[in-house]
């Protein structure tokens, strides 16, 4: 017999997560590092998409994910053509030398 | 016609001209000219906008899709904005990468692309279909900032509207998640039944205030701004027209859809933090704007303030609020395209024209593109017999009528503010050039096409501020026939409603 984990359990491992993106993406200075704490943010929201589907008895928060993920897959291949653009004109990945518009 | 072809017909059109484009690129020579893919996809816009105009003369309100997808006088109203700054871009930049870059058809393309984006998020009622409509304009926007590739400043801007972009619909797609999970659905309309017997309040209101983070990010309100000036500065004149006005118009129709029809029963909730979010955006944009050299950034701060000024319709009753909301997104949109259109046409692709300074002499060396401007400047400060004075005055006696005075004053105060800013740019504009700026002389003439395409922004721009009456009571009927088809479905889910409701025939 196996012991049930509660939804609980997994919104608020799905909350920490989506935070170290958050708190990532505010304190890192390399873009691909700033890139990958976006893409667990999006994760932490796809687990709470699952968590709920699960709690509702509703594929449509499954659907989300695969949505989720397919858009994600896109963003990743503009993201790093961009920043392969950035690498390019200024051989440099860290965000605070990327400053050319300050007024 | 199937009824999910119909409800799609403009969305369909544009996405067929955009891969046409992409296909017919590679085939044309290397060095030849890209113009006849602009005319291309300027026909595709038109056919978009007939399509979206057949769509309202039918008079009903179309579902597809499984109720995804539910084309309104609202949806449509949306459509013609989007349609109309991609035909106004389209217009202004066929000459715009002449003898620069090859690979034009892209941008083309992408601009078809990224209207498909946006007209499917005006006519989403699922909030699924929403993120999906986001994220196609918004990916389509990233690439088109960057434009530019040689240009540090272009991927520059490129990559900061990418990171925060992303960032923002994180943001979004959380707060969609815990929408689901307090409601069990993630359909407006469902959302707004779950919400009534909704065991957990807590988490439906955290989800809204998450949803209304990522938007705001989106349409570039206070305190969520800060990406705006540097995006704005870096990226080609012509796409920042674009993406000043059409994704946020787009964004703005899901965030009264979302708040309106989705969670009606805590607007005294929103209210407040729409009254927050529309103060601090007016206040912080115009300061802003009073301090910068550059045109386009000085517009950017603009923008900002601009988007206070529509939030300040969403702290009115729905009926009214939706209208002066639609009303003012046309309004805001004419001029502002047209001001960088006539900006585009200035500074040309290498950005010849930069501050304010370059702009001196103008009105002396370019006397219509000077008029014009000057007429898209005046309209954006709210003189009246512009669009941009009856836009405000409706937005602000929409927010008195629902008692916020203070709101209204707070935002009268800014316009006064904003004159200043946008008064020392005309001030340049006619003011005689000194004997070293040459910076002007070079300027080619204007073509037919970008004439064409000034001459439509204006056209809109004075029939709002002189005739509004035929803009205002279709901006009523779109509030109407949300309201209407929300009335609708409240009734559909009980079953002790018996109201015919005589407007939709499926």
């Amino acid at each position: 017999m196996s012991a049930q984990v509660p939804v609980a359990a997994y919104l608020i491992l799905a909350a920490v997560l989506f935070s170290i993106g958050v708190a990532a993406f505010l304190i890192k200075r390399n873009l691909i590092t700033i890139f990958m704490s976006i893409e667990l943010m999006l994760n932490a929201v796809n687990l709470t998409f699952v968590a709920f589907a699960h709690m509702w008895h509703q594929v449509s928060g499954q659907i989300f994910v695969f949505f989720v993920m397919v858009v994600a897959a896109a963003e990743a291949a503009v993201g790093l053509a961009i920043i392969i653009a950035i690498f390019r004109t200024r051989e440099t990945l860290n965000v605070d030398s990327i400053d050319l518009m300050k007024s | 016609m199937s009824p999910n072809v119909l409800a799609l017909l403009p969305e369909i059109i544009l996405t067929l001209t955009g891969v046409f484009i992409m296909m017919a690129e590679p085939c044309l020579a290397p060095n030849s000219s890209r113009k006849p893919l602009g005319w291309i996809a300027i026909a595709g816009t038109v056919g978009a906008l007939v399509a979206s105009w057949y769509q309202v003369s039918l008079g009903v309100t179309i579902h597809a899709f499984s109720n995804t997808i539910q084309v309104d006088a609202f949806s449509v109203l949306f459509h013609y904005v989007i349609g109309a700054v991609v035909l106004v871009t389209l217009l202004g930049s066929l000459d715009y990468f002449e003898g620069n870059a090859s690979h034009a058809g892209e941008y083309f393309a992408l601009l078809c692309f990224g209207a498909v984006g946006m007209m499917l998020m005006a006519s989403s009622v699922e909030l699924l279909m929403v993120f999906v409509g986001l994220e196609i304009s918004s990916i389509s926007t990233y690439i088109l900032c960057g434009f530019r590739k040689g240009q540090a400043t272009g991927s520059e801007s490129s990559i900061k509207y990418f990171l925060l972009g992303s960032f923002a619909t994180a943001f979004f797609l959380y707060g969609v998640a815990l929408a689901f999970g307090a409601t069990g659905s993630t359909d407006l309309y469902a959302v707004a039944l779950g919400l009534q017997t909704t065991a957990t309040p807590a988490l439906a209101f955290t989800a809204l205030a998450l949803i209304l983070i990522g938007l705001g990010f989106k349409v570039s309100a206070a305190p969520f701004h800060v990406w705006t000036p540097d995006v704005y500065q870096g990226a080609p004149a012509p796409v920042v027209g674009l993406m000043s006005t059409a994704p946020k118009a787009a964004a703005f129709a899901v965030l009264l859809r979302i708040t309106f029809t989705g969670f009606p029963i805590y607007q005294h909730r929103w209210t407040v933090l729409m009254w927050v979010l529309a103060a601090l955006s007016m206040t912080i944009g115009n300061l802003g704007a009073l301090l910068q050299r550059d045109v386009k950034r000085m517009l950017a701060y603009s923008s900002i303030a601009h988007a206070g000024y529509l939030l300040v319709a969403f702290t009115a009753f729905p009926f009214d609020g939706i209208a002066a909301a639609c009303f003012y997104t046309a309004t805001y949109a004419a001029m502002n395209v047209g001001a960088f259109a006539v900006i585009t046409q200035i500074s040309g692709y290498d950005e010849r024209a930069r501050t304010i300074d370059d702009f001196t002499g103008l009105g002396q060396k370019r006397p219509y593109l000077a008029a014009l401007l000057s007429f898209f400047l005046l309209s954006l400060i709210g003189i009246p017999f512009t669009g941009g004075f009856f836009g405000k005055f409706y937005v602000f006696s929409a927010a008195i009528h629902n008692g916020n005075v203070w709101l209204a004053v707070i935002g009268l105060l800014n316009s006064g503010v904003a004159c200043f800013y946008y008064l020392r740019l005309l001030a340049a504009v006619y003011t005689k050039p000194g004997a070293e700026s040459a910076r002007l002389n070079q300027l080619r003439p204007i073509s037919i096409p970008a004439a064409v395409g000034l001459a439509l922004a204006a056209a809109a721009t004075l029939t709002l501020g002189i005739l509004p009456s035929g803009a205002v009571s279709f901006a009523e009927y779109a509030s109407h026939s949300t309201l209407i088809e929300q009335g609708r479905q409240e009734c559909a889910a009980h079953p002790d409603c018996h109201i015919q409701l005589q407007f939709d025939v499926r």
